[in-house]
């Protein structure tokens, strides 16, 4: 005890001189994030709020402004449910169960964080559009799969995939198998064990994830420039929607740069909002595991 | 690791059905998602294989002899270069005080760190357009000094910095919290100084989880386009990195040239890929020990 306490009154005497370099980081740290991040945000707010609501209403009266942000916050919706299903199901499937090529399955499931978002966008074009054979098939089915909205879900599920998985497999892998065994052995049938005692172990985890792949989603544009085809009131989406907004004249629209700063606010807000929330409940998970 | 547990202990009758219903149960799971990864993710990977190669040998070659795209590509490698120096090296600065400081207002840092992972790409393009552009903030002073911020490389280079700010922090914040102080300060009473022990104790110790950080940061720089192309100002040759010219491409009708250079970033992007997963399985082990 006396020993500890004399070794920190040394650490401390000796520390001293590292107030100032404690001093010098955090200063860095607050000088890098407040030039790099709550400056841009400030502008973006400063000029698209700054004379009240007046932008962001001009914005929505503009063609096409109120259904491009519609369909863009119901296909986030979407392709936050669809790959929070798939990413679970995913995750289990390369936790739990061992089959050959694994390995192989998890770095492909790794393949849209490295893959350029636009990259990915020319490859769904490239496989179902309509001049593939793939693409080809399905049109002459009646299905339309690109420049059509299963295109653009396609391309968010893609950019999105690994965002849930990579979520729930590390809880997945520190869960404790001992109760799982238990039920198993009182004799509850796998899919009563999953729902029941795995599943609600993994809630945060996946709903974590989940609000990732959502506020993503909203911000999407490479992957969907392509394959969307930006038809207005059908096709077009926020983000396209903002650059149309910011190189008037080609699509009839002039809004400039302050009714884009309003669409943008908007955006920007209700997904900062849900990766907040994301973060909250990580880090509540990280408080009842330790 | 843990398949011993995937067989139930008993082996009676009903117990034997279970069991091998059970194995009917996880190939059928084991199957769907592979199908869903099959759809999603391999296939288009297929298409855009075939249709880079389909053109053939002289295509490529004539396609990598463009100089817009020998410079296209040049701009990509720069700008990812600068991004990843920048956002590695405050970084670090920004991992340690939110993993080591105690202070009032540390969330609100974390919070700033996880901003761009909300901010949609074209917003950032806009927001470097509202603070240097036209009528911007800043851009009577830059205009008097003579310095070009908007259509030009400095505002590319510093919107890529914003997207990436998150990626090196995630990794290195819970490795720094894990890691603890101990080491360090044994290497401090026994004299060493800050930067001696930054880099013979922290650095080793963090090594792998930066490289995956800086990885991810690469991977994310190298595939902007959202944001570039909103202050690019797409100055042919000029302006314009590989993920610009793949658009101008396929606005110009050369959809060849555009499958040839997205196959050569895809190519580029499933190397940096094979490093992540590497960095990764290290760190991971390295966490395990």
């Amino acid at each position: 005890m006396v020993a500890d306490a004399r070794s920190r009154i040394a650490g401390r005497a000796r520390r001293d001189p590292g107030a100032s370099s404690r001093w010098a980081l955090r200063s860095t740290a607050f000088l890098y994030l407040g030039l790099f991040v709550l400056l841009p945000v400030a502008v973006i707010l400063q000029r698209g709020y700054g004379s009240g609501l007046g932008n962001l209403e001009d914005a929505l009266h503009s063609f096409g402004a109120w259904n491009a942000i519609r369909l863009t916050v119901v296909l986030a919706v979407v392709t936050a449910i669809v790959n929070g299903v798939f990413g679970t199901l995913l995750a289990y499937v390369l936790v739990r169960i061992p089959f050959p090529g694994r390995e192989v399955v998890s770095a492909i499931v790794d393949l849209p964080f490295a893959i350029p978002t636009l990259v990915a966008g020319v490859m769904l074009v490239a496989l179902y559009g309509p001049t593939s054979v793939v693409g080809g098939w399905f049109e002459d089915h009646g299905f339309k799969i690109i420049f059509a909205v299963p295109g653009i879900l396609l391309a968010l599920l893609f950019v999105t995939l690994p965002l849930v998985v990579r979520s729930v497999q590390p809880v997945l892998s520190e869960l404790d198998r001992e109760e799982e065994e238990a039920a198993h052995t009182l004799g509850a049938h796998g899919w009563t064990t999953f729902r029941k005692i795995v599943l609600p172990a993994l809630r945060p985890a996946i709903v974590a994830g989940s609000l990732l792949v959502f506020a993503r989603s909203l911000g999407e544009f490479g992957a969907i420039v392509f394959v969307a085809g930006n038809i207005p009131n059908q096709t077009l989406t926020a983000p396209v929607f903002i650059t149309q907004l910011l190189s008037p004249g080609s699509y009839g629209q002039s809004g400039g740069p302050d009714q884009a700063a309003a669409v943008a606010g908007l955006l920007f807000g209700l997904a900062f909002i849900v990766v907040l929330l994301t973060e909250k409940l990580i880090s509540g998970r990280l408080e009842r595991t330790t | 690791m843990s398949e011993a547990h995937a067989q139930p202990l008993a082996s009676g009758g009903p117990a034997d059905r279970a069991a091998s219903r059970g194995r009917g149960v996880r190939a059928l799971l084991v199957g769907i998602a592979l199908l869903y990864v099959l759809v999603l993710i391999v296939a288009p990977l297929g298409g855009i294989i075939f249709y880079g190669l389909r053109s053939g040998l002289g295509a490529i070659t004539d396609t990598f002899s463009q100089q817009d795209v020998v410079h296209a590509f040049y701009l990509t490698f720069v700008i990812m270069l600068i991004a990843v120096a920048v956002t590695t090296v405050l970084g670090l600065a920004v991992a340690f005080v939110l993993a080591r400081d105690r202070f009032r207002g540390k969330s609100f840092l974390s919070a700033l760190v996880n901003l761009p992972l909300a901010v949609s790409p074209v917003v950032v393009g806009l927001m470097a357009i509202l603070l240097f552009g036209r009528g911007g903030w800043f851009e009577p002073f830059f205009t008097a000094q003579g310095i070009r911020i908007v259509f030009a490389l400095p505002s590319m280079v510093l919107v890529t910095i914003f997207i990436s700010i998150p990626f090196v922090i995630r990794e290195i914040v819970p490795l720094l919290e894990e890691l603890g102080t101990e080491e360090e300060q044994a290497a401090w009473t026994l004299g060493a100084s800050r930067l001696q022990t930054f880099f013979r104790i922290t650095l080793p110790n963090i090594r792998w989880g930066l490289f995956y950080g800086m990885a991810l940061s690469a991977a994310r720089s190298i595939g902007e386009v959202g944001a570039v192309l909103v202050v690019s100002g797409l100055l042919q040759g000029q302006t314009e990195t590989a993920t610009l010219y793949i658009l101008r491409a396929f606005d110009q009708y050369q959809p060849e040239r555009g499958y040839i250079v997205a196959l050569m970033l895809a190519a580029f992007s499933i190397l940096v890929l094979i490093g992540i997963e590497t960095f990764k399985r290290r760190s991971l082990k390295r966490a395990g020990e």
